[in-house]
């Protein structure tokens, strides 16, 4: 089965997942992404990259911050944005989802940005437009149910080769709710795929996923041993409606075993960073003591994933 | 009219009898096998040289999607369907809109299905009114109308002693019940198999206990009532041990498995496949191989096509907002064969499992081509191969996983009541 996101050339033309897409494909843009991080700081925040290109915000479940970021990274790269928010709801008024696309293809879409609550919806959306042979409309992927969020997944792999240099000599615990995370699985196979030794996932049973060995991943129930010796710290975000009920008893509870503190920080490696993808529960996942420590690169991740999306939107572009 | 069936391999599992030699038809039954009857002057003759000839299949599970679905198929298209498959007769599950709770609506599909004059169509009724799983449906008047069995098709009956009840009454008149085993709660909103896959894609997740801890549930209250029970579609190795070990026990429990989930597995979803959504779920291979191995030695009774036509609309949607379910009526055949080539399984064992095993099921007279037998006869080619695309499909549904594959086993005629409905 060829992957989905590539041309017969093995070329990007989608991007869905960072499963199976191949290590050179992931560092070339990591590196394209490099140069993009300085234009932030010129006084004319903007190439002609993407100029006369249409790049449609397709968010078909709430978002601001992803949203905000791929708008940015597209106008930043001259392209004309389209915002729009379908909401979960647009279903069931009778215009299915890919009717939509392809009443935004006949608009002269170039490039749909797409967030969807159901898992795959990208994939569905790419394979339809390979088989009508609308193959010049790429497909990004900015978060899918709790398949992936590729371009996620990338910031934080720029921001941790950024502070750590190579991926082939580090520890990397992702703590927290991996079972309903498109972050955390983005974030695994871009590890696993640039060569991370070990990639621990560190939380309840109740929200692993029963299958995460199979990723390559090690199972950690324990926070201690989870951190232990860790480069890097990835702390996830626990969603509202996850904090009460059979999943969890109750937040103050989570954070007792979870929660990120600087005591428990203590069992990683003294020059550990710790990262979250956003937006962060204070008091929940994570402690202020440490979101606003010199430890935390958070907002120095928000910083490169403009320039990740901008990569990744220009690599589209050009195949 | 007077129909001779030359030469062809005739096998009829029921009766053990697997040799080449000749089908005499006359006034729409089995006149002879061998030797031509007195004054035999037949009107057509049907030259099976090469050929299998066998009673014609019985499909216990069979969605027509009439009454209320019309748009995803219709007896007219789903009968084509079914002749083309070489199946004469076929069980239809209650899962309809209204569901078959009411004598009217099952005695409505008997005419329409009648009046195609094509296969026999046996309605199962629903077990509760409106498969709500609250009061018992009229069992008695559903019999009258046509139903052969009862059940909830797709759903959950949660209330046990409602289930415990129906199972008591269904029994006080001989009614049978036929449950698929899956606890409503453990796998809720679930899409897939509870493994890698499933994990992978981020997919809602159904662990193997949905089915055994139903099995557990049912066992018990079989054991308890004396009362038997059929099993639909098992997907677990577990509950195929399971299953075993009842069975030792002599508990009165039968079972079946959809012939998909002899060849596929969650791996088979790809990248988000939605023509691999079924229920139950596509297991590990590991459940596929169990499956297979049941059916082979016994444990698993027969095989069905579990036929579900779901249009595109059904189909063209993300993998967890799309409709299960995939047509079958067509491939039953093919794959029965399929799996029987590849586990060295003897060509009328395998055809027991769709012939004789299901007519057992249904309490019919049928399934086998005795002498004064009605002529439901089913000719094929188990040489030849063909492709698997939508135009190759009689079927309004072409939803199937196996779109683009090669599979053994082309019917070329199908006698029902002696009278040739279908041709190829």
């Amino acid at each position: 089965m060829r992957n989905p996101q590539l041309d017969a050339h093995g070329e990007l033309t989608h991007l869905l997942t960072l499963e199976g897409l191949p290590a050179d494909v992931i560092v070339r843009i990591l590196d394209t992404a490099v140069p993009f991080t300085s234009i932030a700081e010129r006084d004319v925040k903007k190439v002609p990259l993407l100029r006369g290109k249409a790049v449609f915000n397709l968010f078909f479940e709430n978002s601001t911050r992803t949203r905000t970021t791929f708008e940015i990274a597209a106008k930043r790269l001259s392209a004309d944005v389209i915002n729009l928010n379908i909401g979960a709801s647009s279903t069931t008024k009778g215009e299915t989802l890919l009717d939509t696309v392809d009443n935004l293809c006949a608009m002269n879409a170039d490039m749909f940005v797409v967030r969807h609550a159901q898992s795959g919806a990208p994939h569905l959306i790419a394979a339809h437009l390979n088989r009508t042979g609308r193959t010049h409309v790429h497909v990004v992927n900015a978060g899918d149910g709790r398949h992936a969020h590729p371009t996620q997944g990338l910031l934080d792999l720029f921001t941790i080769r950024h502070y750590k240099r190579d991926f082939r000599n580090l520890t990397v615990a992702i703590v927290g709710d991996v079972l309903h995370s498109r972050v955390a699985r983005s974030l695994i196979h871009g590890l696993t795929t640039l060569g991370t030794p070990e990639v621990r996932a560190v939380g309840p049973q109740t929200l692993l996923p029963t299958a995460l060995s199979a990723l390559g991943v090690r199972v950690c129930n324990d926070m201690r041993e989870g951190i232990k010796d860790c480069d890097v710290v990835v702390m996830l975000r626990l969603q509202n409606e996850r904090m009460h009920g059979a999943l969890l008893p109750s937040a103050g509870e989570f954070f007792k075993h979870y929660g990120l503190t600087p005591e428990k920080l203590a069992y990683a490696k003294p020059d550990a960073i710790v990262m979250h993808p956003g937006p962060m529960n204070r008091g929940v996942e994570i402690d202020s003591a440490v979101a606003d420590s010199d430890r935390a690169v958070i907002l120095p991740q928000v910083t490169f994933g403009i320039a990740v999306r901008m990569a990744v939107l220009s690599m589209l572009a050009g195949n | 009219m007077k129909i001779e069936i030359r030469n062809g391999r005739f096998i009829d599992p029921k009766h053990g009898i697997d040799r080449v030699t000749t089908l005499y038809i006359a006034a729409g039954k089995v006149a002879a096998i061998g030797a031509a009857p007195a004054l035999w002057n037949a009107n057509r003759t049907i030259d099976a040289s090469g050929l299998v000839v066998c009673p014609g299949l019985i499909d216990i599970s069979a969605r027509l999607r009439e009454p209320g679905f019309e748009y995803k198929a219709t007896l007219e298209s789903e009968m084509a369907a079914a002749v083309a498959g070489g199946v004469t007769s076929l069980a239809c599950p209650p899962d309809t809109d209204p569901p078959l709770d009411e004598p009217g609506l099952v005695q409505m599909l008997k005419h329409r299905a009648r009046s195609l004059n094509q296969a026999h169509v046996y309605p199962i009724g629903a077990l509760t009114v409106g498969l709500k799983g609250e009061a018992l449906t009229e069992m008695g008047e559903l019999t009258d109308a046509g139903c052969v069995a009862f059940s909830q098709a797709e759903a959950p009956l949660v209330d046990t002693q409602v289930l415990y009840r129906a199972l008591q009454y269904a029994a006080t008149f001989g009614y049978r019940v036929w449950l698929r085993p899956q606890d409503p709660y453990i796998g809720r909103g679930g899409v897939a198999h509870d493994g890698e896959v499933a994990t992978r894609l981020g997919l809602t997740a159904i662990p193997p206990s949905a089915e055994t801890i139903a099995l557990a549930m049912i066992f018990t209250l079989v054991r308890e009532t004396g009362v038997p029970v059929h099993l639909c579609r098992l997907s677990t190795a577990e509950g195929v041990a399971m299953i075993r070990a009842a069975r030792k026990d002599g508990l009165p429990v039968t079972c079946d498995v959809a012939v998909h989930h002899l060849h596929l597995c969650d791996v088979d979803i790809g990248w988000f496949d939605t023509q691999c959504h079924l229920v139950p779920p596509l297991r590990s291979t590991r459940d596929r191989a169990a499956l297979r191995a049941g059916l082979a030695d016994g444990t698993v009774d027969l095989v069905c096509s579990d036929h579900t036509p779901v249009d595109d609309d059904g189909k063209q949607v993300p993998f967890g907002e799309s409709e299960p379910g995939a047509t079958g009526l067509e491939l039953l055949l093919p794959l029965t064969l399929k799996w029987a080539a590849e586990d060295a399984v003897a060509l009328p064992a395998a055809l027991a499992r769709i012939t004789s095993a299901p007519a057992a099921m249904l309490g019919l007279d049928a399934g086998h081509l005795a002498v004064g037998q009605s002529a439901d006869v089913c000719i094929f080619d188990p040489n030849a191969h063909w492709l698997v695309e939508p135009r190759a499909l009689k079927s309004q549904g072409k939803n199937t996983p196996f779109l683009g594959l090669e599979v053994p086993g082309r019917v070329r005629c199908t006698l029902v009541g002696g009278q040739v409905v279908y041709e190829a």
